[in-house]
């Protein structure tokens, strides 16, 4: 092609788009006419699930995204500006231009008012006349956006190959002739038509496109050509398989005749080389019109698809290079078959066996270490190249002992790791071990649940040089503190990380920091951070490092302190009086099927459709929806492969009986009682088994938003209507400890992770099973619900199941009565730490509303009145109530 | 226009150094600052720089002279916070039309007593347009991420106001400086055309913008380069980079400008960074070094100073710029 066209686009981020690009991908999912989610988070104006939506497509790969307001329900100019100022605070979406997509002028021209980066119009055309046409344009122009033109005209949308070029050449010719507008900044839309309609007119839809975008891509300088691809295969709806296949192959002819980007969804897209020879065949006689009877064939040919997997071959042509090199090749590639032969072959070329740790093993680590903080490793292989390592070295120290007296390994430093006190969840707290072996650290892993006092004993008597401290629930925050404070007493002057889920900047800064002077505290984000914050606090500049943190904790600490000041809290009494109402009066409740406790088992077969596989990705640090995160460009191929090992893995978890699952479950009658959900074990209602006194929102809501406590989803009692409350325990992790422990034996960090991950995901599909028992059967109050597993974690059904110590109530002491209303411990065997932890780690539990109007919420920050009326209900003297609740108290 | 296009090719231009610093020797008072137009303001106007053009318009004269004298080519108006949201901290939106017009015309008179005399020498003046103290791309209420303090709508108005006003005082050519959000700085933009429209003539355009740290973002989140593209969307005289950084810290994303530019580049940083009691201290002669990086390397067309500049440190930048050829990669590739 002699176009020499740049197309230069900005978000925060510049988007360059050369004739060498590959083909762009514009998200269409932020379309209110394409998406019926996000027309109803719009409608719902449930922004921050609309901003998830957008971030999940730049996260999935999409380099510009779509935006559509157009929908007779909302005010489009409104719903436009708005999103767009809230995706501007949102630096991983707005990093990447825009594209504001509507049919009406005032929408696009107060998008265009928005964006401080260069976007796309979609669209403008002939349609209304050229006089309107050119002033467009000029604004456009004056604004700074690109822009897409419709083929189409005062006499209607172009649907001929002719129609198509003459309608484009006349836009043409007006845009770069008399308004001026830079021809590199002409995108032309040629209308992507579907095929295989049935009508004859429509056969040569797409080769009429192709030809069009030629013949526009040779004739008309500069100009850009794109579309809305997923049109041409709608009259496949239904079947993925085809239509994935006509996508693939329609890209694949229109990016050879010059389309440059274009408007799809990149979880239907397969790779052209992968579909199917024959149904290729097929689908192409339709998109090239090469026969006249392809319409019926291919009819035919769809009924008869299925997916298929491909075979792969083993290549071993690595062996044949030298001994280094395979060593090389084992630690990056994450190979242990061959890792002792040859650590064995290279120990006979070295005098000391040390030699071979020092020299080739350490050199392909480093190999893996500078691969992984370029981005070019992701975590699953860093964790399997370090599986190699530490084989290698475990069939090397033997001869290394009998040499003894020349010299030791030297290490670059000793790092103590704990979960602290009260906490099970060990994670995360391995991955971090694992990188920081890698990188040559000695490390003292003290496992779960670990006092302080053991802590600092073993980091003086261990002679450590840094103490990193993990915990998942919010109790091990407090217990983070201790800790620090602990280290204080023992004049311990060595850094102190912290990590883990709940754990975060503003708390090390706000909480942590002040009651530790020894040395830095400092918040580690995830594993592969963990590195170069060792490395920079035993470094030589240390003292820098430490100066630079504390200047960012001191910013923390007073933005912290001004955004606190600035948050508006209502008192507990006006946040009661705007509680979420319900019209109890219209509400149909249905009564349970069977009331009362009972023993729930499952076979792991049960639970393998329920498992939400997205959350796995995100452990492994691999960020990303599933099942697109498989395709997706970046971490595609590694997450392709983890999810490999995953299932072999869960093969044999089922086939060897590896786990147990226990569950409970009970349904009672309930009403509530201001904010305490009164809970009975018989309708008689004589005697309260257990109250549940729920947290409620406080923080002052925009006009018409209520402040949401968990008992406004019970009738009240003064209703008189009969309602129920339900809860649950579930488990997975019986026997996960042990398994782990023999991988760890075996040096085997990436299976005993693996399996702990898995054991997660089990639990967690394990409660979405319960869930749907309960929804369908055991209180069976929507007996026809048919969902797919997709529309599961979406949570698209009725009814909720919050758990204690999440958001939606975060008081974890609310776990006890939950657990003596099930007698769930004696009947699942899962213990509550003294934190409140669940353990084995791999459990759930949780309560169930069926109300339909119930819905997730987060409490969010709570005032003293009602920290002193919980610890009141509660009968618990305020200090332990404060200790519990004090990441919520504002 | 054309004039200001050819010298460029020909030799590197120098720009004036701080305004700010230069009205602090003169330790003002609130007085200075009402003279014979603002006596009966029921508020405190001491600080408001902008001002001293029509108060004290001899204080402004003679800086303007001391950098000329100095050696700089071009002079910036004493109007970067001549618009009616900046000036509504003070109360005086009303006194915008007169501090763009006077401050401008003050400029012109000086620029064009230094071209008679040294005619191979031409001055010029630079209506300097500051980014207010809003910002549309960035909510100010944590709370509240989607609401926004100004509009695009409000940024129009009010830039187009001081455009024409700086237009009518008789400026060369327009500086939309120290841009911190580019939305402010494509709403100015915008606004200037608007303004070409009505004054019936352009004039060229310099935009300038501010990297608040090495992250090498401006403070609503951009990269260098994307700045870049969101404003190539007009016909620059040049597109630069001011303020924040020392010159130093700012040679690196100077160098992303040069690359990628299809405009002139300028430079003005500050004299290093502020001290524990916000003053610069760099000197002269240190700053001179590093500048002469930027000259070694050819990265810019137009050199000066931004915050603790004086007329000193454009000396010395102004005695090493005549050494050397202005950038030459200034190609307007399709």
């Amino acid at each position: 092609m002699s176009n020499k066209a740049t197309l230069k686009l900005s978000g925060l981020e510049p988007l360059i788009v050369t004739p060498e690009s590959n083909f762009v991908n514009i998200g269409e999912r932020t379309n209110v006419t394409g998406s019926r989610k996000f027309l109803r988070l719009i409608k719902e104006e449930l922004f921050d699930e609309a901003l998830s939506v957008a971030r999940e497509q730049v996260e999935g790969g999409a380099q510009i995204i779509d935006i559509n307001m157009d929908e007779g329900m909302i005010d489009g100019v409104e719903a436009m500006v708005r999103f767009l100022n809230l995706i501007a605070a949102e630096p991983d979406i707005a990093r990447v231009p825009v594209m504001i997509d509507s049919s009406k002028w005032e929408i696009i021209e107060a998008g265009l008012k928005c964006i401080q980066g260069k976007g796309i119009v979609n669209s403008i055309s002939l349609k209304e006349g050229e006089e309107q046409f050119k002033n467009r344009a000029k604004k456009i122009k004056r604004y700074g956006a690109a822009m897409i033109v419709m083929a189409f005209d005062e006499d209607g949308q172009a649907d001929s190959y002719e129609r198509r070029i003459e309608i484009c050449e006349r836009s043409y010719r007006i845009l770069v002739d008399e308004v001026g507008f830079p021809q590199n900044d002409i995108i032309f839309d040629p209308n992507i038509f579907p095929v295989a309609t049935g009508m004859e007119e429509h056969n040569n839809n797409a080769l009429d496109f192709f030809n069009a975008t030629k013949w526009i891509r040779d004739n008309l300088p500069g100009a850009h050509v794109s579309g809305g691809v997923s049109n041409v295969s709608f009259s496949f709806r239904g079947n993925n398989v085809v239509r994935e296949a006509m996508h693939a192959s329609f890209l694949y002819h229109a990016i050879r005749n010059g389309m440059d980007m274009g408007i799809v969804n990149p979880s239907m897209l397969e790779i052209y080389d992968n579909v199917d020879k024959d149904l290729m065949t097929h689908v192409e006689d339709v998109l090239l019109n090469r026969r006249d009877d392809a319409t019926d064939r291919l009819l035919e040919f769809a009924q008869t698809v299925t997916g298929e997997v491909k075979k792969r071959e083993i290549d071993l042509s690595w062996r044949e290079t030298n001994v280094n090199e395979r060593l090389s090749y084992s630690l990056v590639k994450g190979l242990t078959d061959f890792i002792v032969e040859d650590a064995e072959e290279c120990r006979q070329q070295f005098d000391r066996t040390i030699s071979v740790i020092e020299g080739p093993l350490m050199d392909g680590m480093n190999v893996v270490g500078d691969l992984f903080g370029s981005g070019k490793m992701f975590l699953p292989q860093v964790v399997k190249s370090a599986r190699v390592m530490k084989k290698a070295v475990a069939y090397l120290l033997p001869f290394i002992e009998d040499e003894k007296g020349e010299g030791e390994s030297t290490s670059a430093g000793k790092v103590l790791m704990a979960t602290v006190k009260g906490d099970v969840h060990d994670i995360g707290k391995n991955i971090v071990g694992v990188v920081l072996g890698c990188n040559n650290y000695e490390i003292i892993d003290l496992g779960v649940m670990v006092p302080a006092d053991r802590i600092i004993r073993e980091a003086i008597e261990q002679k450590v040089d840094v103490i990193g401290l993990s915990g998942l629930i919010t109790p091990s925050l407090d217990e983070m503190v201790t800790v620090a404070k602990e280290m204080e007493r023992a004049n311990l002057s060595i850094p102190l990380l912290i990590g883990g889920a709940t754990t975060s900047k503003v708390h090390t800064a706000v909480k942590i920091d002040e009651h530790f002077t020894m040395d830095q505290v400092i918040h580690v984000l995830d594993a592969s951070r963990s590195v170069t914050v060792v490395e920079q606090l035993l470094g030589s500049k240390k003292t820098d490092f430490i100066l630079k943190t504390q200047e960012e904790y001191k910013r923390v600490r007073e933005h912290h302190a001004k955004h606190r000041g600035q948050k508006q809290m209502l008192s507990l009494e006006q946040a009661r009086k705007n509680k979420f109402q319900i019209d109890w009066e219209n509400q149909i409740i249905e009564s349970p099927k069977s009331l009362g406790v009972s023993n729930v088992s499952v076979t792991p077969k049960d639970l393998i459709s329920f498992i939400d596989w997205t959350p796995f990705f995100r452990t492994w640090e691999l960020h990303g929806k599933y099942p697109a995160i498989l395709n997706d460009k970046t971490v595609g191929k590694e997450a392709t492969s983890l999810f490999k090992d995953a299932q072999e893995m869960l093969d044999k978890i089922i086939s060897e009986n590896w786990l147990t699952y226990k569950g409970v479950v009970g349904i009672f009658p309930a009403e509530a009682v201001g904010d305490d959900i009164v809970i009975y074990s018989d309708e008689s209602k004589s005697d309260s088994a257990y109250i549940q006194k729920s947290m409620r929102q406080q923080s002052k809501k925009a006009p018409g938003v209520p402040n949401i406590a968990l008992a406004d989803f019970i009738a009240p009692k003064e209703t008189g209507i009969s309602d129920y409350i339900g809860g649950f325990v579930v488990t997975s992790g019986h026997g996960v400890e042990e398994r782990a422990k023999e991988f760890e034996a075996d040096h085997d960090d990436y299976n005993s992770i693996l399996l702990k991950a898995l054991a997660d995901r089990l639990a967690e599909a394990f409660a979405e099973y319960l869930h749907k028992k309960v929804r369908t059967e055991i209180w069976g109050y929507a007996i026809d619900e048919q969902f797919d597993n997709s529309a599961l974690i979406k949570e698209k059904y009725r009814g909720i199941r919050p758990a204690p110590g999440y958001p939606a109530c975060p008081d974890h002491t609310e776990k006890i009565g939950l657990f003596e209303l099930l007698d769930a411990t004696a009947r699942t065997g899962v213990e509550l730490t003294e934190s409140l932890a669940m353990m084995p780690a791999a459990s759930v539990s949780g309560w169930y509303f069926a109300s339909e109007h119930s819905k997730y919420f987060g409490v969010g920050k709570i005032n003293e009145d009602q920290v002193k009326s919980l610890a009141d209900r509660k009968n618990m003297e305020l200090h332990v109530m404060e200790r519990w609740l004090s990441p919520n108290i504002h | 226009m054309t004039d200001l296009h050819k010298i460029l090719q020909e030799r590197i231009l120098v720009l004036d150094g701080a305004m700010g610093t230069m009205i602090q020797r003169h330790k003002l008072e609130e007085d200075d600052f009402r003279k014979g137009w603002f006596e009966d303001h029921p508020s405190s106007l001491k600080g408001n720089n902008d001002l001293l053009s029509l108060t004290r318009p001899e204080i402004i004269r003679e800086i303007h002279s001391e950098y000329f004298e100095a050696g700089a080519d071009i002079a910036e108006t004493n109007t970067f916070s001549g618009t009616t949201i900046a000036q509504a901290d003070y109360g005086l939106e009303d006194a915008v039309y007169d501090i763009n017009f006077h401050s401008a015309k003050i400029a012109r008179e000086v620029a064009d007593e230094f071209t008679a005399r040294e005619p191979n020498k031409p001055r010029f003046v630079a209506g300097s347009m500051g980014p207010t103290n809003r910002t549309a791309s960035i909510s100010p209420d944590v709370n509240d991420p989607g609401f926004r303090a100004i509009t695009f709508e409000e940024l129009l108005v009010a830039y187009k106001q001081q455009a024409l006003a700086l237009l009518e005082g008789g400026v060369d050519l327009l500086l939309v400086e120290t841009v911190f959000d580019t939305l402010n700085a494509k709403a100015a933009l915008f606004a200037i055309e608007e303004a070409f429209d009505e004054f019936g003539k352009k004039v060229p355009i310099m935009v300038s913008g501010t990297i608040t740290d090495q992250s090498g973002r401006t403070l609503t989140g951009q990269t260098t380069d994307a700045f870049l593209i969101s404003v190539s969307h007009m016909d620059l005289l040049t597109i630069g980079l001011n303020c924040a950084l020392g010159a130093s810290m700012m040679r690196p994303y100077l160098q992303i400008l040069d690359k990628n530019a299809p405009f002139g580049v300028s430079a003005h940083p500050n004299a290093g960074l502020p001290n524990e009691f916000g003053e610069y201290e760099e000197t002269p002669e240190l700053m001179a070094e590093q500048i002469k990086e930027f000259l070694d390397e050819g990265l810019v067309n137009i050199i000066g100073g931004c915050c603790g500049t004086t007329p000193e440190h454009i000396k010395a930048i102004a005695d090493l710029a005549v050494n050397y050829e202005p950038r030459k990669r200034e190609l307007h590739e399709q």
